[in-house]
């Protein structure tokens, strides 16, 4: 009468093997090669995306295309006919001073990125240099209880990439470390809950702008007489508060909506309250919690373009903003490669963070 | 060996006269009664019901769907507040749930995030806070190899079958050593072939433990196969006691010994007869 059952030990990898198995959960699996699944995942995706462009680049077209005209006609009312020769004399020339402003078109912006990685590049070899230059200085004033000089030169695209994704980290970690505790006690007591839900849905739909506000009158004053960077303490907690109210929600719905089974299988084993809530209740509303967690990565994303715009901290919000009012004639292209940029690494953040929940969660069925 | 058969409609506890010498009852349900207030006015579930259950017996409970079997057993369990009347285990009143009296669920009621291992040991080391680790440890395999999961010490809950789960679940049960077992349907939800092998599997072990067992069933082959006294139960509102027959098969039982056996049809009309009418 007995079944048979296969032996599977649980095999404790060493580090090393967990982060390849991770990177390896984060790419899709690859499928069965046929004709059928060629065309499906690589000629249609492929097709679209070549659509994309072209539609993208027929449409820039057209506006370049209103945008000279009007140019030219502008000219010729205001200035004669001459005026209006040169001008599209001085336009077909391909002249920077006169090309008209509008949407670039895919080529201008493949070269705008290209031009960015080239300053990156640019301004990593000066950072080095800088480096080398003032290392036997700087040793030499740290022996002294100095502060050593350090590059205060134009950061580059690259690196303000990097400082959004400090500080979206940091404003991640603050709606984490708010929301996940703040969710399970509200999520243990029906009173708690119940008094606690108002407060939740006044502030949850507040606008990530007045959230800067808010914290920007309570930063600015606490920091006063200290040196700390305000900008992106600011701004890390603005993107925290207008983050975590997804998790502190999912949180809360988790924990309050455990399995009654798991619940009596506590009672009648009599676990006390700090076992009940460690070994039933949070393991059980993890999936839930991971559901807010990722929801609250994203929208930290979304919204910390807008606060770095607003706060005037750097990153990626403030290049764009600089850009916009650069208005430099490939500004508007490097607007629409950061444009690409903001939202790969947000797609990036969400597949981690999918990633991670799929592992955590024990009904496997969380999905894209 | 001749087994002498009796069909009992008295032994129905102190309501109809029969008394058990007192220390030799483990589990006493006295005039117990539950009530459900709804908006129309209370909704009587159970009244007046009067149960004794001995030491070392095995009890099915049979009765229709919905007439109040899981509320009685889950008010046994402690889950759910007793509105009027007594429940005591071995004559101390019960005061909520406690691991004295281990529940196996209808649904296996594992947590998934654990393994067949862990979920035991959940119970064991709750029970047993004084036993080593090890110790803690060697109890908990030793019901799983009890119930057949060998092999199966390091699965996670939700990778085995539904039937392996339940198997868990009754490790988890007898290995907190209880003074009664409550099972609440443990085998509804299996086919037929697993539920068998579960049968078989829950009596081998109970006829090493003896631990007194209340189980809750809907199978009437099921109930005479386990049980020492089937106990009927009318259909509610005010649901009680309505039958209790005695099954004086000799232990232990194998299921072709009883099957072949010249009462079995007998107990079985018996029981068909009370749900049918």
């Amino acid at each position: 009468m007995k079944q048979s059952v296969t032996v599977v030990q649980d095999e404790k990898g060493n580090f090393g093997t967990m982060v390849k198995d991770f990177v390896i959960k984060l790419i899709p699996a690859m499928p069965k090669w046929n004709g059928k699944t060629l065309v499906r995942k690589v000629l249609i995706p492929l097709a679209s995306i070549i659509l994309f462009v072209g539609l993208w680049h027929v449409g820039a077209k057209a506006l370049y295309n209103i945008e000279a005209d009007y140019k030219i006609q502008k000219a010729l009312t205001d200035q004669g006919q001459e005026a209006a020769d040169q001008m599209a004399a001085c336009i077909a020339s391909g002249d920077v001073s006169c090309q008209p402003n509008t949407l670039p078109s895919p080529a201008q912006v493949w070269t705008s990125f290209n031009t960015l990685i080239a300053d990156h590049k640019a301004i990593s070899a000066d950072k080095a240099e800088f480096k080398a230059k003032t290392a036997a200085l700087n040793a030499k004033r740290e022996a002294e209880g100095k502060a050593p000089i350090v590059y205060t030169g134009r950061p580059s695209f690259v690196d303000q990439i990097f400082t959004s994704l400090k500080t979206v980290f940091a404003g991640f970690l603050l709606a984490l470390i708010i929301a996940v505790p703040v969710g399970v006690i509200i999520g243990l007591s029906t009173t708690l809950r119940n008094s606690f839900n108002w407060l939740i849905q006044i502030f949850k739909p507040v606008s990530p702008v007045v959230w800067l506000l808010l914290v920007f009158m309570i930063v600015k004053t606490m920091t006063k007489d200290s040196e700390s960077d305000s900008a992106f303490i600011i701004s890390f907690i603005s993107v925290g508060l207008c983050a975590m109210w997804a998790t502190l929600v999912n949180t809360a719905m988790g924990v309050a909506t455990v399995d009654k089974d798991y619940i009596n299988v506590a009672k009648v084993l009599k676990l006390g309250p700090i076992q009940k809530v460690f070994k039933v209740i949070l393991p059980s509303s993890l999936p839930l919690i991971f559901t807010g967690l990722r929801i609250t990565l994203s929208v930290a994303w979304m919204v910390l373009i807008a606060i770095e715009l607003l706060a005037q901290s750097p990153g990626l919000g403030s290049f764009v903003w600089e850009e916009f009012q650069n208005g430099a004639n490939d500004s508007n292209s490097k607007i629409i490669v950061a444009m690409f940029v903001i939202g790969i690494i947000g797609f990036l953040l969400d597949r981690i963070m999918l990633t991670v929940q799929n592992m955590v969660s024990f009904n496997k069925n969380a999905t894209a | 060996m001749e087994m002498v058969v009796e069909v009992s409609k008295q032994a129905q506890g102190h309501e109809n006269g029969v008394v058990y010498p007192s220390d030799n009852i483990m589990l006493d349900l006295h005039d117990l009664k539950k009530v459900y207030p709804t908006p129309k006015g209370d909704y009587v579930v159970l009244e007046h019901l009067n149960l004794q259950i001995l030491k070392e017996e095995f009890v099915t409970i049979i009765g229709h769907s919905g007439c109040g079997k899981t509320t009685m057993l889950s008010m046994i369990a402690g889950l759910n507040p007793i509105s009027d009347g007594r429940i005591s285990v071995l004559g101390n009143p019960i005061k909520g749930p406690g691991p004295d009296r281990g529940v196996i669920f209808q649904a296996p009621s594992l947590m998934p995030w654990m393994t067949a291992l862990q979920n035991v040991k959940l119970g064991v080391n709750q029970v047993f806070p004084h036993a080593s680790k090890s110790q803690r440890k060697d109890i908990a395999m030793y019901y799983l190899d009890k119930v057949g999961l060998e092999g199966a010490f390091h699965k996670k809950a939700n990778e085995l079958s539904q039937g392996m789960q339940q198997r868990v679940g009754i490790a988890r049960a007898f290995a907190i050593k209880p003074k009664v077992l409550l099972l609440d349907e443990p085998f509804g939800m299996l086919d037929s072939l697993t539920r068998g092998e579960l049968q078989d599997i829950l009596i081998e072990i109970w006829n090493k433990e003896k631990i007194t067992a209340v189980m809750i069933t809907h199978d009437v082959d099921e109930a005479i196969f386990l049980a020492d006294r089937v106990v009927m139960m009318t259909s509610g509102p005010r649901a009680k006691i309505g039958d209790v027959l005695s099954i004086d098969f000799e232990r232990p039982r194998t299921r072709k010994s009883v099957l072949e056996h010249d009462d079995y049809y007998k107990y079985r009309k018996h029981l068909i007869d009370f749900l049918e009418h």
